[in-house]
């Protein structure tokens, strides 16, 4: 293996780790499509950040994105609140406009503006060993991403350890945790800010769509293999790891796109789990004789 | 028939409470004495969850404040519990009886400690009070819906509470959960505990409770059953419909044939 593809395959690890930890809290809010939401309504951000800074380094961009990645999880909320419309139309509602605020933007500033959608949406996880660090001394540190990637993943792991409890209780059962004093507006907000957070980092290095799918698959395929919440998390987090790993080569043998591989192997592993989980897989289900798979008679509303 | 009571355990106050404009309680105003079984009773729509909910703070008040052993919700939520319709939660979520039940200590551990080994012993011992101690590991998908509800109710004894407030805590279980259950609230009292509970069955209530709240909508009564559950003011509670039902229940009485409400449990 040489160390290009070290470079890549570790990279979509780490986004792999971020995104299967928060997608995890949000496949049981019932938001799973929060991080599609967030990928899409952060453009304008990128793009009045460009505007007011005219730079376009890194950080006044991720600043800009994620300050739009927070507003977007607001706003979803407070339609869903306060107009009583559904979650999942909320989220649909509010992301396609604000996409499309920043594609006028882009648009009418397109002679000043030196970014198009392609850069945004579909960053490329191939090019990570490309967009190397070095020190001012010339030492090679290693890719950019890797750095902005570990730092997210650091403060996640942190986040979640410190406070798996209200994170755990808020997801189950939000009415229990306020009358225990445990606020699930903080929390819902909190969550929502890593999730913009790790949103914003990883998809300027691998791409939006690899984002969605690892936010949501892997924690689905983890949630058919285990009944406990702890584990999914480290299923679901390994489940991503040996999907970069196996999309990469899988990329390399059919010389095509290293995230549309990845993607794919995800969706191959949420098949295996569907049909071969000894839990809740069809062939297990149907020789226990149970018809019914869980959810069905779910008649929860999603969950603050 | 409202009769309040001195140094009051929980006081409510004024209290109106509203849906998106439409009052859903209006200007309820009661005491309940310490150590008692407290019944709310009324028919569906009655606002007796949303009495429950507002008392916890869980909806904002239009009017009216609540007090609890006469200070507010923020000065004694350790002491006060909240137990929640058993329908209002996943159970497909990713978790244990005993993860449930070790929920009910997480109030007292504040910011950042996570539960451990005497976290998990309160749990068991809640478990076992409920009679789901070797039910601890199952996930909760997998269990009745009376066992569901005792595990509900584990999660509430686990926080070790004085004022427990129940809603439904009877509805879609089995003889033998309720049962255990009237047991259990019954238990709590002798220890000193009030236990407040949402009731729907008119028949059993006169078992069940010390003292009975009938709403709807407005408070009707709020004393000790006997001078609560009268024919007249639970034909004030139930209106028009509870000529039929009474009549009814009183043929089946005679009978010796008692009617349960009852609610289909979950395949």
């Amino acid at each position: 293996m040489n160390i290009d593809a070290f470079w890549i395959i570790f990279t979509g690890s780490l986004v792999a780790i971020c995104c299967s930890l928060l997608g995890c809290f949000l496949i049981l809010r019932r938001m799973a499509m929060v991080g599609d939401a967030i990928s899409h309504a952060v453009l304008p951000g990128i793009v009045l950040a460009f505007l007011f800074s005219g730079s376009r380094e890194v950080w006044t961009m991720l600043i800009g994105a994620a300050a739009l990645g927070v507003a977007c999880t607001f706003l979803i909320e407070f339609f869903h609140k306060k107009a009583g419309v559904q979650a999942d139309a909320s989220i649909g509602v509010t992301f396609t406009w604000l996409f499309a605020l920043g594609i006028i933007l882009i648009s009418v500033y397109a002679g000043k503006v030196d970014l198009d959608q392609d850069c945004v949406l579909y960053g490329e996880i191939a090019y990570v060993p490309l967009d190397l660090w070095f020190t001012e001394s010339g030492r090679n540190l290693g890719p950019r991403t890797v750095w902005i990637i570990g730092g997210v993943l650091l403060i996640l792991v942190l986040f979640i350890s410190f406070f798996y409890k209200q994170l755990y209780l808020t997801s189950f059962d939000s009415a229990f945790a306020a009358a225990i004093g445990i606020s699930t507006t903080l929390w819902y907000y909190l969550l929502m800010s890593a999730v913009s957070l790790t949103t914003v980092a990883a998809f300027e290095s691998v791409g939006a769509i690899l984002v969605v799918a690892l936010m949501v698959g892997p924690p689905a395929t983890a949630y058919l293999l285990t009944d406990d919440l702890k584990k999914m998390l480290l299923l679901s987090s390994g489940l991503g790891i040996i999907a970069s790993a196996a999309g990469f080569y899988l990329a390399l043998w059919l010389n095509g796109s290293v995230a549309g591989a990845i993607s794919a192997v995800i969706g191959v592993q949420f098949t295996l789990a569907f049909v071969f989980s000894p839990s809740h897989g069809i062939i297990a289900r149907n020789r226990k004789g149970l018809a019914a798979p869980r959810m069905a008679e779910a008649t929860v509303e999603p969950v603050l | 028939m409202i009769q309040h009571v001195k140094d009051p355990v929980l006081e409510v106050h004024d209290l109106t409470v509203s849906y998106q404009r439409k009052p859903v309680l209006w200007d309820v105003d009661l005491t309940l004495p310490s150590q008692a079984l407290v019944g709310i009773i009324g028919p569906n729509g009655a606002g007796k969850s949303t009495l429950i909910k507002a008392i916890m703070g869980l909806l904002p008040l239009n009017s009216g404040f609540v007090e609890l052993f006469g200070k507010s919700l923020e000065e004694v939520r350790k002491r006060v519990s909240y137990v929640p319709q058993r329908e209002s939660v996943d159970w497909d979520f990713p978790a244990s009886a005993l993860d449930v039940a070790m929920m009910g200590t997480y109030g007292q551990l504040g910011l950042f400690r996570r539960p451990g080994a005497r976290e998990k012993k309160l749990a068991m011992e809640a478990l076992e009070k409920v009679g789901m101690q070797d039910f601890a590991q199952r996930q909760i998908s997998q269990l009745s819906g009376g066992q569901q509800q005792r595990v509900f109710l584990a999660r509430a004894l686990a926080q070790d509470a004085d004022l427990y407030l129940m809603d439904e805590p009877f509805a879609g279980v089995d003889i033998a959960t309720e049962t255990a259950i009237i047991q259990l609230l019954r238990q709590m009292r002798e220890a000193g505990k009030t236990v407040v509970v949402v009731h729907h069955d008119l028949q059993s209530a006169q078992d069940y409770f010390d003292w009975v709240i009938l709403l709807n909508m407005r408070l009707i009564a709020s004393g000790p059953t006997d001078e609560t559950l009268t024919p007249a003011l639970l034909e004030k509670t139930y209106g028009g419909r509870l000529t039929e039902l009474s009549r009814v229940s009183e043929l089946l009485h005679k009978k010796n044939f008692p009617i349960r409400e009852t609610k289909p449990t979950r395949k």
